[in-house]
């Protein structure tokens, strides 16, 4: 066992009274192996970011600490050393990279004066020596144009760029073990499978050892050499990358795989040839910023078309920023277009005031992404999904038996309508957010990221539940999201938008097998875990 | 709400500051039946110190100050709170509209609170006193006039935030008016601050009325801690209880309602709940 980077023995990390449940962490044994990737996974609140804080000294104490067992790392215990030895660790043997980059930077210095400080701290090299060294650094991670870089600030660089120059920081002292938590989920997709492929090179480069933590099977796949699964602070199984994820022990492993939507298309299905509920042509809108130092322009939606069919799916796939939030506010009428004609089961609705709006409202509902934000905090349950139907002409009598019906539809519990939304799971809000949206009858639905938010085996039900009253309603569906695998599952017909354009619409079935744009096959070929398919028979 | 309690109560800043507010607004009610006559009343001989036939002594045209006292806590009350009251009333009104219209709206409506904020408090309630002619009522309108921007601001800063909430844009989508966004969604979610706030300008509403009072510029006809303090300045080096007793008063009365005040704050304001 000699040869292992980190041992990790029996360890237990308390939480404080109150907590749903004693320890973030029980009794964990973890072996981290020179020059291999070990991915822990979990859901959110299965102690997987408590494991990478243990192991920096970086728990939020005094209430949560490393009751017992050892973090052995280079002839030391790191749950037992002093701060100040710690300090010599941090950062010089152990590295860590983050999940948000531009929180983890320091925005007020350039890129180039925070990794020179990292080197000035830890080593004797002189200032030209320093500025060699993260130049070759900031090259190493295939960031363009290093010289200018190293007077850049971090907000002038984009997500992915700010997350090599995390990366290029957290490697400049060659660390024996680099810790990495959920360090692409704040990543577009493409951008993801870059920094991915950078953190597995780099790693070959220097043969360090790497601790991923992640929630997403898909980036498992792809980056793993072991695998190690945590459920509410146990570790259920581990073992080699082709062992756990395909022929998974543990019942929670098979249901966490099997919860990750599969990459394949549905069925071909006939052209819909049902009538047009939703037509949108040649929308604009532009984002202005008019400051003292002239105008920046933002064309969130340069000339979109977009047509939904009754009973149909519409998927809106695309990286952020590429506009497909905002057109579906657009097509809700929650913001004011620019131009162009916005036809709902042929009422044109692009010119209407707020007031004239309104009895339109009914047609289309809008599910949020937020589960925490979209829901009142002051508000009952019963009253949040009840309120539509009562602002339109309902008796609120009848409204509240009503919304109790559409909480039965949903899956929620009778008893959940007299509650308060903060006392509901995430998955349970965006029941919540679908009651409240279907209580109006819509003709349409639009999706917002539905299921982003959720951990994957809530976002299962959450899909499965959106699918079934699709069905049963005969409802129509916008549907916004970034992740492909999600797309393929629900959508007929997908249209994927780039910088405010529609650049491909097809049935879904068409725009997997023979994609046509090459931005399509761009983002087809970023999913994480493309090549990876499930053991399990769905 | 009952975790709020129970927070507050661990408090025990806040708790002392509950009790001495508690003991003023007991005394306030009590006075009629304690000091039944006139506190302007000719009651003994001047000047008698305190602890004599008068707890605490007699000023100088020979009233009982212990009885204008208690009379004065019953106007620094009723100002304190109406002030207050119509505060908040004027600051919600005037920052909900700009929070939640912005724009033009905003713009006005944030430079015309500017306006208010770059006078002085006291010397802009001097004036309005001073025009409206010496009253209670003239007192109220000058303190609120003077106390609304803060409110106006914290408004308009809450209603800012709330707009952006998916909330209200989902409730926007079911097709509520105005009306009903603002009042069933919109305030509901910010009336911890403000009541927190609101709390804090009691104290300086106090304050002010004693300033207004002592500079002979409170309602003549009701007796205030300001103008026992005013009547007795003149001789506070041989009758130092004239003075010191209304000033305890007012030092209790203050500090009292900022403690109280801070522990709302720290319970009821979410951007420091996470401390």
């Amino acid at each position: 066992m000699s040869d292992a980077v980190l041992e990790i023995e029996k360890l237990t990390i308390t939480l404080p009274p109150g907590a749903d449940r004693p320890n973030a962490v029980t009794d964990l044994d973890l072996v981290l192996r020179p020059g291999a990737v070990t991915c822990l996974i979990g859901e959110s609140g299965s102690g997987k970011s408590m494991v990478a804080r243990a192991i920096l000294g970086l728990l939020p104490g005094p209430r949560v600490r490393v009751a017992g067992g050892r973090i052995q790392f280079e002839g030391a215990d790191l749950a037992a050393i002093t701060a100040r030895q710690m300090r010599k660790v941090r950062g010089a043997r152990i590295a860590m990279i983050f999940q948000e980059p531009m929180t983890a930077l320091n925005p007020l210095h350039t890129i180039g004066r925070q990794i020179d400080e990292v080197l000035r701290i830890h080593t004797t090299l002189g200032r030209a020596d320093r500025r060699a060294r993260i130049l070759a650094l900031l090259a190493s991670v295939h960031l363009p144009d290093p010289i200018r870089l190293l007077r850049s600030y971090p907000h002038q660089l984009s997500g992915g760029q700010r997350q090599r120059a995390m990366i290029a920081m957290a490697l400049a002292l060659s660390p024996r073990l680099l810790i990495a938590d959920e360090p692409t989920t704040a990543l577009d997709v493409t951008t993801q499978a870059q920094i991915l492929s950078l953190i597995r090179d780099l790693q070959r480069e220097h043969g360090t050892s790497v601790l991923f933590i992640t929630h997403d099977f898909g980036v498992v796949a792809d980056i793993a050499d072991t695998v190690a699964v945590l459920q509410k602070g146990v570790l259920v199984e581990q073992g080699p990358k082709a062992s756990v994820l395909g022929a998974p022990k543990h019942p929670y492993t098979r249901a966490l795989i099997a919860a990750v939507p599969k990459l394949v298309p549905p069925p071909r299905r006939a052209a819909s040839t049902a009538p047009l509920v939703v037509e949108a042509k040649q929308v604009e809108k532009t984002y202005g910023a008019r400051g003292l130092f002239g105008s920046r322009v933002t064309r969130a939606l340069d000339g979109v078309d977009v047509l939904l069919r009754r009973g149909e799916t519409l998927g809106l796939v695309g990286e952020s920023g590429s506009g497909k939030s905002t057109l579906a506010r657009a097509i809700t009428r929650l913001m004011p277009v620019d131009g162009g004609e916005i036809l709902l089961a042929g009422h044109s609705v692009a010119e209407l005031s707020r007031r004239q709006m309104r009895p339109h409202r009914r047609r289309v509902q809008m599910v949020f992404q937020d589960p925490y934000g979209s829901l009142d905090p002051r508000q009952r349950v019963v009253d949040i999904v009840a309120e539509g139907p009562i602002i339109h002409g309902t008796e609120p009598g009848i409204a509240r038996v009503q919304a109790c019906e559409m909480l039965a539809l949903v899956g929620l519990d009778p008893s959940a309508a007299q509650r308060f939304p903060h006392e509901f799971s995430g998955g349970q809000r965006q029941r919540i957010g679908i009651a409240r949206a279907l209580a109006m009858k819509p003709e349409i639905l639009v999706a917002d990221e539905p299921v982003s938010a959720l951990d994957v085996s809530v976002q299962a039900q959450v899909l499965a539940l959106l699918a079934d009253i699709k069905a049963r309603l005969h409802l129509s569906m916008l549907f916004v999201t970034h992740d492909l695998r999600v797309a393929l599952q629900v959508c007929d017909r997908i249209a994927v938008m780039r910088s405010g354009q529609v650049v491909e619409v097809a049935p879904t079935a068409e725009i997997f097998f023979a994609p046509k744009h090459p931005y399509t096959e761009a983002l087809f070929a970023a999913v994480p875990g493309a090549q990876w398919q499930e053991p399990i028979p769905a | 709400m009952q975790t709020a309690l129970a927070r507050f109560a661990s408090n025990r800043l806040a708790l002392a500051g509950a009790a001495v507010l508690l003991g003023l607004i007991a005394l306030v009610a009590l006075t009629p039946l304690l000091y039944p006559g006139d506190p302007f009343a000719l009651v003994g001989p001047a000047l008698q110190p305190p602890g004599g036939q008068f707890l605490l002594g007699t000023d100088t045209l020979g009233r009982d100050v212990a009885a204008e006292i208690a009379y004065g806590a019953r106007t620094s009350l009723i100002i304190g709170l109406s002030a207050t009251g119509a505060a908040i009333l004027l600051g919600t009104l005037i920052g909900g509209l700009a929070g939640y219209y912005r724009g033009g709206v905003e713009v006005a409506l944030m430079r015309l609170t500017e306006f208010f904020q770059t006078i002085p408090a006291f010397v802009l309630a001097i004036l309005i006193v001073a025009i409206l002619s010496p009253s209670l009522f003239s007192e109220v309108v000058a303190i609120a006039a003077v106390s609304w921007p803060g409110i106006a601001r914290l408004v308009r800063g809450e209603f800012v935030a709330l707009g952006g909430r998916e909330f209200v844009l989902a409730c926007d989508g079911l097709g509520a008016g105005d009306a009903r966004i603002v009042f069933r969604h919109m305030l509901p979610n910010c009336t911890s601050a403000i009541i927190a706030v609101g709390t804090l300008l009691i104290g300086t509403a106090v304050l002010i009325e004693a300033g207004l009072a002592f500079l002979g510029l409170g309602d003549p006809n009701v007796m205030s801690w300001g103008l026992i303090i005013s009547s007795g300045r003149a001789v506070l080096r041989s009758a130092w209880w004239i003075c010191a007793f209304p000033g305890l008063a007012i030092l209790l009365t203050v500090l009292a309602i900022n403690l109280v005040g801070d522990g709302l704050n720290e319970v009821l304001n979410p951007r420091l709940r996470e401390r």
